[in-house]
């Protein structure tokens, strides 16, 4: 059989491979390549292997912000979903109220993160904050500049405030996306309105719910902007989450080789959450029950 | 199962306007006004092309809908202000509904458990109907793994799976349906029917469907009823033209003309009438249509006493039956022809049979 050759057809693939290569393969690159050195200075360098990877491993700090993250985003998807879907479910459908809702649902997520984090710093103040100022008046002894428990839940309210019109958005598609023939028939069948939830809204809403917990998984997982405006990862490391732990060791320390092998668990701990996420939820109910 | 019956029923998805004198007025209908009785265990088709208002009078029976105008009665008790559950009505839509997460059994016995009807019964009428729609062997799996023509199936017997429905609707069921698979299901429907007399109203835009299916089809169009009856009077004395050209392929010659005497003058030629049609249509206001359908024009070689002088312009051989178009003056006529009969491209005769050829004023029959 003959072969064409086309060379022109490089042309053709080499756009795409400069814009991977630079935008994904370099840098990862990089950082593995960091991994595996001390850097000393700009024309020092020692290879250690994987010694950044087992120090990484064993750092007790770590760990402490592992679990803290990982609560974190637990905390954050156990409320944003069920309230995200909650506020789906009630808001109105058409006219020009169904506009308004979804405008001001909106609007938390167009502020830039720096600002929402400088917006509950204020907000949550004791001496000049609406929020702060309110709850110490009530009698509750508020400050989370201080305080753990007050720092943390800040910053779960202000997550709260910031993400759930995301799923809530989401959710909203996805309802209305469900043919009307649905509920007409779950009418006729005389289903009460838990189940037109349970055995209509909710099986159909799969796909939706999906991408919003791992969108909330993901973004929650790496936050770093708003707790960092917010409490600057405080009181002690309280409030302190991966990324900013990263950011500590990185830019702080300049201790570049463990933060590159850390950045590599990193991102494998996300894949491999949204993996298992992912393949759980996609096969939930899905068996034939034979 | 009931009887029923609607009372100057009418609706408009436009709310009416405030202003005395245009309030309600006839073109913002979906539905026009309209009186009709639906007897218990009939089986009523609805045929019609979309838009004519087919899907909103059936959800104005099941309660879907309410009308805007007029009353429902099932069993002559009002039940115009009733919700859907009220009525005790089942239905089965264009798209299979099914509830995905839930086995067939699950499925089948969803609206007997919201109803809670106790588990034994639940148990043994899912069990009839599963037979009943060759539904058994498949009653523990999951209802989403299932091909469209069982899944159909699965909507159908849910509201078989009550004993006391009303009626049953059908919105177009078998639109998703492969076609082989549609006569099995159309059997099925008609099987069940004359074991069980339910009253079943099915919706169709596909005139076979509606024909075969049911011992009366209303045709609708823009939102009237124009004609109720057998298949048979559907074919032969449609009481609108639309009737005439929609039942039918190809549809019933429509020739405008005018009247003189006991004749009809297309582009002047006669066209001789039953005197009793003449006369009414002498007497009728508006355009005036002739109507022959293509199966009962007369056609020949040679000239006979009475036909008119034609051209035969193309002749479509369709295996079992030959569709002749016909030319005379400025005028095409479809004629339909046997298998077996032979025609030459060129002159012929037509003649119209008196008792078939009908006449319509402003679209209406005289």
């Amino acid at each position: 059989m003959n072969k064409t050759f086309n060379n022109k057809a490089w042309f053709l693939v080499i756009p795409v491979f400069l814009c991977v290569a630079f935008s994904a393969i370099v840098p990862l690159m990089t950082v593995i390549n960091y991994s595996v050195q001390d850097v000393l200075g700009p024309e020092q360098r020692v290879w250690v292997g994987l010694d950044w990877y087992r120090k990484t491993l064993t750092d007790p700090e770590l760990h402490a912000a592992f679990f803290r993250q990982l609560e974190f985003s637990l905390i954050v998807l156990a409320i944003e979903v069920p309230l995200g879907l909650g506020v789906a479910l009630t808001l109105p459908t058409q006219g020009w109220r169904a506009s308004l809702c979804l405008v001001l649902l909106a609007l938390p997520l167009l502020i830039p993160w720096n600002v929402v984090g400088t917006i509950w710093q204020i907000f949550g103040r004791g001496d000049i904050g609406l929020g702060g100022v309110l709850i110490n008046h009530l009698g509750i002894n508020y400050n989370y500049t201080s305080e753990a428990f007050d720092a943390w839940i800040t910053v779960l309210v202000m997550d709260v405030w910031h993400w759930t019109p995301l799923v809530a958005l989401l959710a909203y598609a996805g309802l209305r996306a469900i043919p009307d023939p649905f509920y007409q028939a779950a009418k006729i069948d005389a289903a009460s309105r838990w189940a037109v939830f349970r055995y209509i809204q909710l099986p159909k809403l799969r796909g939706v719910l999906t991408i919003a917990i791992l969108l909330r998984f993901m973004d929650s997982f790496m936050i770093y902007t708003e707790p960092f405006v917010l409490t600057g990862g405080g009181p002690g490391d309280s409030t302190t989450f991966l990324s900013q732990f990263l950011t500590t060791l990185a830019v702080g320390r300049f201790d570049v080789g463990p933060a590159a092998a850390f950045s590599l668990i990193y991102f494998l701990i996300i894949l491999l959450f949204c993996f298992v996420f992912y393949t759980v939820i996609q096969n939930t109910g899905k068996g034939d029950g034979r | 199962m009931a009887r029923i019956e609607f009372t100057r029923l009418a609706h408009s998805y436009q709310p009416r306007s405030k202003s005395g004198a245009s309030a309600g007025a006839p073109a913002s209908y979906a539905l026009q006004p309209m009186d009709q009785i639906w007897e218990d265990g009939g089986a009523y088709a609805l045929l019609g092309p979309s838009g004519c208002g087919k899907t909103t009078l059936l959800n104005i029976m099941s309660g879907l809908l309410r009308p805007s105008e007029g009353k429902v009665a099932f069993n002559s008790i009002d039940v115009t202000a009733q919700s859907t559950e009220q009525r005790n009505i089942a239905q089965v839509f264009q798209f299979p509904v099914i509830y995905d997460t839930m086995t067939v059994f699950d499925n089948l016995a969803f609206p007997l458990r919201n109803r809670r009807v106790a588990e034994a019964e639940v148990r043994a009428r899912v069990q009839q109907v599963a037979e009943m729609l060759d539904l058994t062997a498949d009653l523990k799996r999951r209802a989403s793994g299932l091909a469209a023509d069982a899944k159909q199936k699965i909507s159908l017997g849910r509201g078989l799976v009550r004993k006391d429905v009303a009626a049953i609707l059908f919105d177009e069921p078998l639109t998703v349906i492969d076609p082989h698979l549609k006569w099995t299901l159309r059997r099925k429907l008609k099987q069940i029917h004359q074991e069980f007399k339910l009253t079943l109203i099915y919706v169709t835009h596909d005139q076979t469907e509606a024909l075969t299916f049911a011992d009366r089809v209303n045709v609708m169009y823009e939102g009237r009823i124009v004609q109720a009856g057998t298949p048979q009077e559907l074919f032969e004395d449609p009481a609108h033209v639309f009737v005439g050209h929609f039942i039918g392929s190809p549809g019933m010659n429509l020739l405008p003309c005018r009247v003189d005497g006991s004749s009809a003058l297309v582009d002047g030629h006669a066209i001789a009438l039953a005197p009793d049609r003449a006369a009414r249509a002498r007497g009728a206001a508006g355009e005036l249509q002739l109507g022959i359908r293509p199966e009962f024009v007369a056609l020949s070689a040679a000239a006979r006493p009475g036909a008119i002088a034609a051209t035969v312009r193309a002749i479509e051989d369709l295996g079992n039956r030959k569709i002749v178009t016909v030319g005379f003056g400025d005028r095409l006529l479809k004629v339909r022809i046997d298998e077996d009969d032979t025609v030459a491209k060129g002159p012929a005769w037509i003649s119209f049979p008196e008792q078939w050829t009908r006449l319509y004023a402003n679209g209406s029959a005289v």
